[in-house]
């Protein structure tokens, strides 16, 4: 018995010593930006990558928050930061809405060509945004919402349908379909189903749901600096307005403050309901 | 009777708007895209048709070639990487370990950030000059080389480093659900030590997650393919044009070199390079489906 | 149906943000704090003549989200009232139609007598002028570290032989001879100033402007990147995917000898408390005095409503006040692009540079910059940058990059 448990217990240690190290990998890029952020300058430049602050200082976070340089005017991330949030919320709660309705329709309700319309949604996943500006932009100048919120939530909703429906689609196919004819017989309709039967059970994937196009579209670039105007442009944009100027002095700390400020939502998102989404993924994607 | 006519066509109405928008929005520009590719568009769309003379420009071009061996470079490695990475992981992290709760949020947070963000840190940290060369020649081990990201044959293979640092915990949470969602019975069995758990994860328990391998496959390959913002931050494609991808290649050729019939055409050939990876793929899934 | 009911909806919300009368909106890549602090001379100036500003800021990569962000902004219809642009991109918007005509306020002002010919080809479409230029900036100079050169007893370099034994006594004594950053646009130019040296005035204009072929696959251009083969040989093994700054901040740091990089880099040397004369040295790149290699930031105008031309109007006599061009380019490092503002606030350089601008100018050895989009269009600088960049990264020999070179050019003509 001790003899077989010997190599089970150094397998163990080398188990946690292998996930130790893989963590250690992961983690070394948002510390380098951590530790830097509370640096001064001149301690950037002369020190070491990884070493820790000598002088303490939290003065290039009310920089890049509030009075960095971002274009002519000396705001900060701030304003953007709302711009943001005014943008995402929308965007990611209509295609969540949409995905659902999709989803539900396409494994519960199934009609003769099902499958052509899922596999021609899911296939719009992979077009490539470079070259949807153009005809996107001539669109979104036709319906006048061009350089507005409005409009970006709606390049967001559109390119965000396949993922939405996909996931919503997977996680209702499991779904037992007795159910449903039973509520049928006793009288429910199609959106009573829903949102009586489907909707309530649907938390985890919803969580999925929401943290996948949450993600995507608070870190798009591309699609936010062409659709808006200087009063509605997102973070991101800011952001890179901050790191990416071309000529001057490059403010380190004040640049890796900005960017740990703009990844924040997403990374509290990802850190607080990352058990449901480990979860939600386990019901979802698994069985479909 | 109605009604129930009405109860029949309900799903489809609710459908049809998302399906009319992913058409026009999707398919719609795919198309203009196809016929782009066919005319002499430089700085604007211009309707000026010159048959293949696009295509027959864009493989001649030397750069495009970079591109594509360097997608397929990327893309096969960054794939394989992140589902052999993202299972080992799950496995590991699925044997009963203590702090699961912490290593797990820790794998995966890198999904959330952008390049963007990450990209000086990145920068920092494969320079020689600054990172890992630096730091470990600090420790006393002087010979030590990493300058992969300053030479023109190995700085695609930081690309793909980076790439994994960012979607492998994501992959991983999806094989730890994977393994989560297995019949308790089979993992306890698993979890035996020694030579047999191996076999057993081998014969039984791998092939059970392949549901999972396709799942993340499509998400591996459509970041693969539409890798942008990872070449921008930490090359910008260089040095020289070595670590150059079709995504781009694209951007480039549309926007800041002014030929968009060029830049269209290859828009064109990656899609078309896509659906035939990707159509076998979900055609075999949805027939997959309609069995179960 | 749904996409315009949705249209419909959106539109209602979206119609708050109408600009105000008197507003202008400028679209810039201008982000860093020098560039911020020159563009708010311009702010206060319009404010205070009742003109609004409206910052559309998008860095990055010298320009090209910005031009890409002006594309998708003037498809939708939607173009800012001024976006800050270079070279030939101005011209191929003036064909696109998409300009405003800026005769009135330039004929009232006087533009055409001040402003160098060689820039006000890039200024004008069709005879009307749809630009205003902020600057000149000459990118054949080379920046260098005197504490370097006076332990060393260098001097100023006049032809490239003395360049290179310059460079060799720098290595020797143990420092980098040339700071450099490998990035297309940097490679592009040190070649523009390569080209100049080897071939002189009449052979750059046939080879780069021209876009000559005879010219592109001779013997000069072959020895041209030779020599590029030869500096190549004095960067560190480090400087793959450098931003210039930082290669500005080895010359400063007196971890290497000099840098051949346009007059934007002073504003390091000034920013890190340096002088010109004491501390750093800024000469021409050896072989090239008497001709500069200019590139020049303007403001191109949109056609706008008539509710805003009078802003915008307002706004293209502010850039080309001459207060306005001292004070913004003393701060950026360039010069003004005019060529009758007082040199009184300029520094050593900069007064050299004004100098050197007015007499290329009588002398028409005035020649726009292939790095910086002011000899040939967009697709062919995109394409010559392609032939460089690989050249000195080593992947051609010099014959092989001549031929390629022309191959490049008439691919993408």
């Amino acid at each position: 018995m001790m003899r077989a448990s010997l190599p089970g217990s150094a397998m163990r240690s080398a188990l946690y010593l292998i996930l130790l190290v893989f963590s250690i990998f992961y983690l070394v890029p948002l510390y380098v930006m951590l530790v830097n952020s509370f640096k001064e300058l001149d301690e950037i430049r002369s020190g070491a990558m990884l070493a820790l602050p000598d002088n303490f200082t939290l003065a290039p976070w009310e920089s890049a928050w509030s009075t960095a340089q971002i274009g002519v005017s000396p705001t900060g991330l701030k304003p953007y930061f709302i711009n943001s949030i005014a943008m995402v919320i929308p965007a990611v709660l209509i295609s969540t809405l949409i995905g659902a309705i999709n989803g539900y329709v396409l494994s519960k309700w199934q009609f003769r060509g099902h499958r052509w319309v899922f596999g021609l949604l899911l296939f719009s996943c992979f077009i490539p945004f470079q070259i949807v500006l153009i005809p996107m932009a001539k669109t979104l100048g036709i319906l006048g919402i061009a350089g507005s919120t409005p409009g970006l939530v709606l390049v967001h909703v559109v390119y965000g349908i396949g993922f939405s429906t996909l996931f919503f689609r997977n996680y209702y196919e499991a779904f037992p379909t007795e159910l449903i004819r039973a509520a049928q017989l006793d009288g429910a309709g199609f959106f009573m189903i829903f949102a009586r039967i489907l909707l309530p059970s649907s938390g985890p994937i919803i969580v999925v749901c929401i943290i996948w196009q949450f993600t995507n579209i608070w870190n798009d670039f591309l699609f936010g600096a062409s659709f808006t105007d200087f009063d509605s442009q997102p973070i991101t944009v800011a952001l890179n307005n901050l790191v990416s100027s071309s000529t001057g002095v490059k403010e380190y700390n004040v640049h890796f403050a900005g960017a740990i400020l703009a990844a924040l939502p997403t990374l509290i998102v990802y850190i607080v309901s990352g058990r449901y989404f480990v979860r939600g993924l386990m019901a979802g994607s698994v069985k479909g | 009777m109605s009604q129930k006519w009405w109860q029949q066509q309900l799903p489809k109405l609710v459908l049809s708007p998302s399906f009319a928008l992913v058409l026009f929005f999707v398919y719609g520009f795919i198309l203009y895209t196809g016929y782009l590719s066919f005319t002499d568009s430089r700085m604007f769309p211009s309707n000026e048709l010159v048959g293949f003379a696009n295509y027959e420009k864009l493989f001649a071009l030397r750069h495009w070639k970079i591109a594509i061996t360097n997608l397929g470079i990327f893309g096969g490695l960054y794939i394989g990487i992140c589902l052999v990475l993202g299972l080992m992981l799950a496995i590991f992290l699925d044997q009963k370990i203590r702090g699961e709760g912490v290593l797990r949020p820790i794998y995966l947070y890198p999904m959330a950030l952008s390049f963007i963000v990450t990209g000086t840190a990145w920068k920092w940290f494969l320079d020689p000059g600054i990172g890992v060369e630096q730091i470990v020649q600090s420790w006393g081990y002087t010979d030590f080389e990493f300058r992969w990201i300053k030479d023109r044959t190995m700085a695609i293979y930081c690309i793909v480093i980076a790439g994994v640092w960012q979607t492998s915990g994501f992959v991983m949470a999806m094989f730890l659900a994977g393994l989560r969602g297995i019949d308790g019975e089979i993992m306890k069995a698993a979890r035996v030590d020694g030579a047999s758990s191996v076999q057993l994860y081998r014969r039984i328990i791998i092939p059970m997650l392949r549901p999972i391998f396709l799942s993340a496959f499509v998400v591996l390959a459509h970041m693969a393919i539409k890798s942008y913002d990872l070449v921008i931050a930490l090359t910008n494609g260089g040095p020289g044009r070595a670590t150059e991808l079709p995504a781009t290649f694209m951007y480039s050729y549309t926007f800041t070199r002014n030929q968009m019939g060029v830049g269209a055409t290859s828009a064109m050939v990656m899609l078309m390079t896509i659906a035939a990876i990707i159509v076998p793929y979900l055609y075999s899934e949805l027939k997959g489906s309609k069995k179960s | 149906m749904k996409i315009r009911a949705l249209a419909l909806a959106l539109g209602v919300a979206a119609s708050g943000a109408v600009s105000a009368a008197g507003e202008v909106e400028v679209l810039h890549w201008w982000t860093s704090g020098g560039e911020a602090a020159a563009l708010n001379v311009l702010k206060d100036d319009l404010s205070s003549k009742g003109v609004s500003w409206a910052d559309m800021p998008v860095a990055g990569g010298g320009g090209e989200s910005a031009m890409t962000v002006l594309r998708a902004r003037v498809t939708s219809n939607n173009a800012p009232t001024a976006a800050q642009m270079l070279g030939y991109d101005i011209l191929d918007w003036g064909k696109q139609g998409a300009a405003a005509d800026l005769n009135a306020v330039a004929a009232k002002e006087g533009w055409d007598a001040v402003v160098p010919a060689a820039l006000q080809n890039f200024a004008k479409h069709d005879g009307k002028w749809i630009s205003a230029p902020v600057n000149v900036h000459s990118t054949n100079w080379v920046w260098a570290n005197k504490a370097i050169f006076d332990e060393l007893g260098l001097s100023a370099p006049i032809n490239f032989d003395e360049l290179v034994a310059t460079l060799e006594a720098i290595k020797k004594a143990g420092y980098t001879p040339l700071a450099h950053g490998g990035q297309a646009w940097q490679e592009a130019t040190i070649f523009d100033s390569v080209v100049l040296a080897t071939g002189g005035v009449g052979f750059y204009r046939k080879a780069l402007v021209d876009l000559d072929a005879d010219a592109l696959g001779s013997d000069t251009m072959k020895t041209v990147f030779d020599r590029m083969a030869i500096l190549r040989s004095y960067v560190d093994d480090n400087f793959s995917g450098r931003d210039w700054n930082l290669a500005s901040a080895m010359v400063i740091e007196k971890k290497a000898g000099m840098q051949i990089m346009g007059d934007w880099a002073k504003g390091e040397f000034l920013n890190a408390g340096q002088k010109p004369g004491d501390d750093f040295m800024c000469f021409r790149f050896p072989g090239t005095s008497g001709a500069v290699t200019f590139n020049s930031d303007q403001f191109m105008m949109f056609k706008v409503g008539s509710d805003r031309r009078d802003a915008q109007n307002q706004l293209a006599s502010s850039i080309m006040a001459p207060s306005f061009q001292s004070a913004f380019n003393v701060v950026k490092g360039s010069v003004p692009a005019r060529t009758d503002v007082s040199d009184a606030d300029f520094d050593a350089c900069g007064k050299k540079g004004m100098r050197d601008l007015a007499s290329a100018n009588a002398n028409n050895t005035l020649l726009g910059s292939l790095a910086h989009g002011h000899a040939a269009p967009a697709s062919v600088k995109n394409a010559m940058y392609d032939v460089i960049t690989a050249h000195f990264n080593g992947e051609y020999s010099s014959a092989d990059a001549v031929s390629e070179l022309v191959a490049a050019v008439d691919a993408a003509k």
